[in-house]
């Protein structure tokens, strides 16, 4: 792995991105819009916003990021520059951490523009900063983006693809504790919950947008979260092959 | 130049459970131009792929350059300022439509520690210097097969496998790039050059004329004129062809 091929990787997927001008103004635009609409959605229930609304502006680029990543590798693979790039010499963790970079990078501005209008305009609380927020939200991007490389190695078409997002990302947005608190489900879903990543993410934001104190529990949540991002980066790695069939 | 850039020894590839490559055997010898023809479908592409080292392989031996096919060794860079070893250009351009021309060569120099100077260089080599600007998705068919030659020639490999670079392109222009392509053979480069066009075979100094997954034969233009008393080649291959199923 270099330094220099891994900043190449990563600024070439921003030059790919800065070309589709759309791309970058839905990527903006699309949180903060349906973060106004939830405020307006829970009119007149400013704690139901309060709860829901400010640890959502922290899952955001999580959801984004996976759909993302998800299409760019697979259309790395199908277009064939994933097997040109396998026989230079450029290492695997060149291409997974150029990515990272460069998902990493949007997902600030994303998280930037969501908590802004959030938390300064809509009149949601962070306690502890919106700032943290803003962290935490780029961890759960990287999260989201290590699972999108993922999975793109078992989407052979991007209609394949775009339909992970509602497999396996729904599942997890309803089990997390964002709708319902996870001690009030069922036993069995509660004991799934443990085991999926967006659990901590979810509860790592959940922490920072209340009044309680942090706590180590954050750190662990956030430990959870890059122990998750890591290995589903690592399993990417192994589905990207210099020899196929 | 002398020796084998490439030796393939009894290399069979089985794709999708069928066999697409039967045993194939064949030396493609170093600093020369040769050519790999046979119809669309005859396993060309699959045995350029097992060449590069990306294909799988269900027996025998490919060497290239001395190692094995795919070798690691043969992706790096040998020394700091060493040419690259092996550059691949497969039949559908893999370059991305999303970057402009020259922001395509900047990436892959980055990777293969190409100058800015050598990146201009490859583009008007491959007659594109006027396009750099261009969304490389909006370019035709063949100009984008340009790009994805002008890429692979970056680090001035040892050996170049191309596949179909000429396909669709204007006489003049193919003309051109079989003159470069000489040109490169003669600073030493080897090169392996697929086409399903037989007239692109008198291009070559070497040929290797394959059908059905199998090496009919490895030869030069003139001792396949020679030997089959044809002056056309089209028509030599094809008598190669009818001996052989005798």
């Amino acid at each position: 792995m270099t330094v220099r091929v891994t900043a190449a990787t990563a600024q070439r997927v921003l030059w790919q991105i800065r070309h589709d001008k759309r791309t970058i103004a839905l990527l903006l635009v699309v949180p903060c819009f349906l973060l106004v609409l939830l405020r307006y959605v829970l009119d007149g229930r400013p704690h139901v916003f309060q709860e829901i609304g400010a640890p959502l502006c922290g899952l955001f680029p999580f959801i984004v990021m996976f759909l993302v990543t998800s299409i760019t590798m697979l259309r790395e693979r199908t277009t064939g520059t994933l097997e040109r790039l396998m026989t230079l010499p450029l290492a695997k963790l060149d291409l997974l951490a150029g990515y990272a970079l460069a998902f990493g990078l949007l997902a600030a501005l994303q998280a930037a523009a969501v908590c802004v209008v959030g938390f300064a305009l809509l009149g949601l609380h962070a306690p502890h900063g919106a700032a943290l927020v803003g962290v935490l939200a780029i961890a759960n991007a990287l999260l989201g983006m290590a699972l999108g490389l993922l999975v793109s190695a078992f989407a052979q078409t991007e209609f394949q693809a775009v339909q992970f997002m509602p497999a396996l990302i729904f599942p997890q947005l309803l089990l997390c504790g964002l709708f319902v608190a996870r001690s009030a489900m069922a036993p069995l879903l509660e004991a799934v919950s443990w085991a999926l990543p967006l659990t901590y993410a979810y509860d790592a934001l959940a922490r920072a947008t209340s009044g309680a104190p942090l706590g180590s529990a954050l750190l662990l949540d956030v430990l959870a979260v890059a122990v998750a991002a890591l290995g589903a980066i690592a399993l990417a790695a192994l589905t990207l092959r210099r020899r196929t069939a | 130049m002398v020796g084998n850039a490439i030796e393939v020894e009894e290399l069979r590839v089985v794709r999708g459970g069928r066999e697409v490559l039967h045993e194939v055997s064949l030396d493609v010898p170093a600093g020369l131009v040769t050519g790999l023809l046979g119809p669309s479908g005859c396993g060309k592409t699959t045995l350029m792929r097992a060449i590069v080292g990306v294909q799988i392989v269900a027996g025998g031996t490919v060497r290239v350059l001395g190692l094995p096919a795919g070798d690691p060794a043969l992706r790096s860079r040998v020394g700091r300022h060493a040419r690259e070893r092996v550059g691949y250009v497969t039949q559908a351009p893999s370059v991305y439509g999303d970057l402009t021309v020259l922001e395509n060569l900047r990436y892959f120099a980055a990777i293969v520690e190409a100058s800015p100077d050598r990146v201009a260089e490859v583009l008007d080599a491959v007659g594109l210097g006027d396009r750099t600007g261009q969304l490389t998705g909006s370019l035709s068919g063949g100009q984008r097969a340009r790009v994805s030659l002008a890429s692979a020639l970056l680090g001035r490999p040892e050996l170049l496998v191309l596949d179909e670079p000429t396909v669709g392109l204007d006489p003049v222009l193919r003309a051109d790039l079989w003159k470069m392509f000489h040109a490169l053979a003669d600073e030493g480069t080897t090169l392996l050059v697929s086409s399903h066009v037989m007239d692109e075979a008198a291009e070559c100094d070497q040929l290797l004329l394959m059908r059905d997954g199998r090496l009919l034969e490895q030869t030069t233009p003139q001792a396949l004129r020679d030997r089959t008393g044809e002056d056309d080649l089209g028509r030599a291959f094809l008598s190669v062809i009818e001996a052989a199923e005798r």
